[in-house]
């Protein structure tokens, strides 16, 4: 056991906490879920990505460091620490990303990593369908063969589609073969959405962003070159994205160690409001964004290791959602009567709180990881 | 970074498992209950003989001359089988300094657990506290037997009198006392999960198995994710004492806050779950979870460690 960061990891942290302190902007940008502020934050990852901090654990080729798992969550750690900017292009380089790692060909890769990765190209996600929430096997958007073009023809609806209204592309899940049920005969499809035969019309979110997306295809076209792991075999690529989505990559500690950091800070601040028993939920709070860190240092020696993340990861995203919004419920709960603001400088709270409250439902409810946990971690049976 | 246990680790760990699940099964701690001593000789003299006693023990002593990192998962076996035996007090407060001699047992009282464990049974009696040390040959003292909700663990109020003898030693003996609790309450959590999930397998109503059941299924998910979040922090406390971290007296202190939530979220949970069967004592459950609520009372439960951490984390916001 050695539980020290090489002087190289140390030497890496520093640098990255001082080209931060010079540069994360300040005051901090507007919302990245509204057209103004998405603008805004695609300036700064193009400011990331020149400074090749955007993707730093992908391959240098494609506008990375190369950096270790280690480096990357020192990274995220500084990242946060630093009150930097959300990542608008968390959903290509987080959960896509990792997908085109694994699953694309050197064209698809070569044609799409770097264009995710300097902010050129911005992907959202296409899952959720009005009738296909949680049950991701029930959509029915479908794609037809279209062998004149040699592609797919899209139809259907995908809703609740992050930031769909600012995105460039979309990546998802449709039906190619009618007579497969279920998890079968599905096909990982990269669509460009501009163009005719899609319609984009966004959704006000809970905390007043138009965060959201609802797309519409009518016979919308995706060539064979975009079709991401074999045609019917989407299930088993689109597993690989959803374990990113709830594991390490898309949620690291570094931020809610931030955020714990955060509220201690406004503890200090607000002295005669900390209660013991609102000081007893930021101790537990700030505890648990610790546990989440060395849970974590115990996976990545694992994976370092040639293991491999299994179910394990649907324990850390019940774990990291309940605790954001525990960490934010308790910053209210100090606030008090300010807690309601929306303006000034304690609305971020407010603003966090909500988010945080996606964090459970988001990424597959965790109902769903419950089930998951008690069927694949402890061994319950199914039915 | 390496945050795992080396081959050697391991291969200790499990040679002491094995032994365990020879010498400490349910129905010998069943036994303990009844006995004179409430402790299982057996077991005792096997770890004895292994050395596990002694492992951080200095050599040039007798020991092993091992670390915290070494018997952690040691610790948290003897957790998984509810051995009832002082091997906290022995192993982890008077081995490593020598404050009991190779073979011999001790108990251990400190302010906020004042009542020492099997100490009618062990050859020493060991005092912590803020002014100093003692330690005693437990033939000298006098012991009141109090009753334990545990059975098996027999408490008794002590009579140490004399002058304490000024040491640095008390603050590291405390921090290793913390973490092996923290360590048995974690392999209690294991176990009354495991029990519980077997039973839920079997146990069917409304012809099918409970544990087919949402409402069973996110009980047992909750107390699973705890648990899935205690063990690094306790494992990384171990660290932390073997290398002299600063930090080392709050990480003792996260380690057994988090680690005697996740064995009473557990203990609850499969109460719970086993319905009326698990309310008797008839049912091996209530062994480990009278366990799981003695040692989490005893040497700080979870708020008092939260209190100890808050006071450094919230200094000023008092």
């Amino acid at each position: 056991m050695d539980l020290s960061f090489s002087p190289a990891e140390e030497a890496f942290r520093t640098e990255l906490r001082a080209w931060l302190a010079a540069n994360v902007p300040s005051p901090s940008l507007p919302s990245g879920d509204t057209a103004e502020g998405f603008a805004l934050h695609l300036e700064w990852e193009r400011k990331l990505f020149a400074a090749r901090y955007a993707v730093v654990s992908w391959p240098e080729e494609f506008g990375g460091r190369d950096a270790s798992l280690w480096e990357w969550l020192i990274f995220e750690e500084e990242y946060w620490l630093a009150g930097a900017p959300q990542r608008v292009t968390q959903n290509g380089i987080f959960l896509l990303a990792p997908t085109i790692f694994e699953f694309g060909t050197s064209a698809q890769q070569h044609a799409i990593l770097q264009k995710m990765a300097c902010g050129e190209q911005t992907w959202c996600q296409g899952w959720s369908e009005p009738n296909a929430g949680s049950d991701l096997a029930g959509i029915s958007s479908t794609a037809t063969r279209d062998d004149a073009d040699d592609g797919w023809r899209l139809n259907g609806q995908k809703t609740w589609t992050t930031r769909g209204a600012f995105c460039t592309h979309l990546f998802g899940l449709f039906r190619t073969d009618p007579s497969a049920e279920r998890h079968n005969g599905m096909t990982y499809l990269l669509v460009d959405l501009d163009q005719p035969g899609i319609t984009v019309r966004g959704v006000e979110r809970l905390d007043g962003d138009e965060g959201f997306a609802e797309v519409f295809f009518d016979d919308a076209f995706v060539p064979d070159s975009m079709v991401l792991g074999e045609v019917n075999k989407g299930w088993g690529v689109a597993m690989a994205t959803t374990g990113s989505e709830r594991g390490l990559t898309l949620r690291s500690p570094g931020r809610f160690l931030a955020t714990a950091h955060k509220l201690i800070d406004l503890a200090q601040q607000l002295p005669h409001d900390a209660t013991p028993e609102l000081r007893d939920r930021i101790t537990q709070a700030w505890i648990d964004a610790q546990a989440y860190r060395w849970q974590t240092f115990w996976t990545v020696t694992k994976l370092v290791e040639g293991g491999h993340t299994g179910p394990e990861s649907s324990m850390v995203k019940v774990f990291w959602s309940e605790l954001d919004v525990e960490l934010h419920e308790i910053a209210l709960d100090l606030l008090g009567p300010h807690a309601e603001l929306v303006d000034g400088e304690f609305a971020h709270w407010m603003k966090g709180y909500q988010f945080a409250l996606s964090g459970p439902i988001y990424a597959g409810t965790n109902e769903i990881q419950r089930n998951v946990i008690a069927e694949r971690v402890l061994g319950l049976p199914r039915k | 970074m390496k945050f795992s246990f080396t081959d050697d680790q391991d291969a200790f760990h499990d040679a002491v498992r094995d032994l365990l699940a020879q010498r400490c099964t349910a129905a010998k701690v069943r036994a303990a209950w009844s006995n004179r001593t409430g402790r299982t000789p057996d077991a005792w003299s096997a770890l004895s003989e292994m050395g596990v006693l002694d492992a951080l023990r200095p050599e040039s002593d007798g020991g092993l001359g091992l670390n915290e990192v070494d018997v952690i998962r040691i610790l948290e076996a003897t957790g998984r089988v509810a051995l009832p035996e002082p091997i906290v007090e022995t192993m982890m407060v008077a081995a490593p300094l020598n404050l009991a001699s190779v073979g011999q047992s001790a108990s251990v009282t400190i302010p906020e657990s004042p009542l020492a464990p099997w100490a009618n049974s062990t050859d020493v009696v060991i005092s912590l506290a803020a002014d100093g040390l003692r330690a005693h040959a437990a033939a000298a003292i006098t012991c009141t037997s109090r009753g334990s909700v545990d059975g098996a663990r027999r408490l008794f109020q002590v009579a140490l009198d004399d002058v304490a003898v000024a040491s640095t030693h008390v603050a590291i003996a405390f921090r290793r006392g913390v973490l092996g609790y923290a360590a048995q309450l974690c392999g209690l959590s294991d176990t009354m999960l495991a029990l519980t999930v077997e039973y839920a397998k079997e146990r069917k109503q409304f012809g099918v198995p409970i544990g087919t059941f949402q409402a069973v299924k996110h009980q047992l998910a909750n107390a699973r994710i705890k648990l899935e979040f205690a063990r690094p922090l306790v494992y990384r406390a171990a660290m932390s004492l073997a290398t002299n971290d600063p930090a080392a007296s709050m990480h003792t202190s996260m380690a057994k806050a988090v680690a005697g939530d996740a064995a009473m979220a557990s203990a609850k949970a499969s109460l719970q779950c086993h319905g009326a069967i698990g309310y008797t004592t008839e049912h091996d459950l209530h062994l480990y979870m009278k366990r799981a609520w003695a040692l989490n009372a005893a040497w700080g439960d979870a708020a008092w460690h939260r209190r100890r951490i808050s006071n450094v984390l919230l200094s000023d916001a008092q």
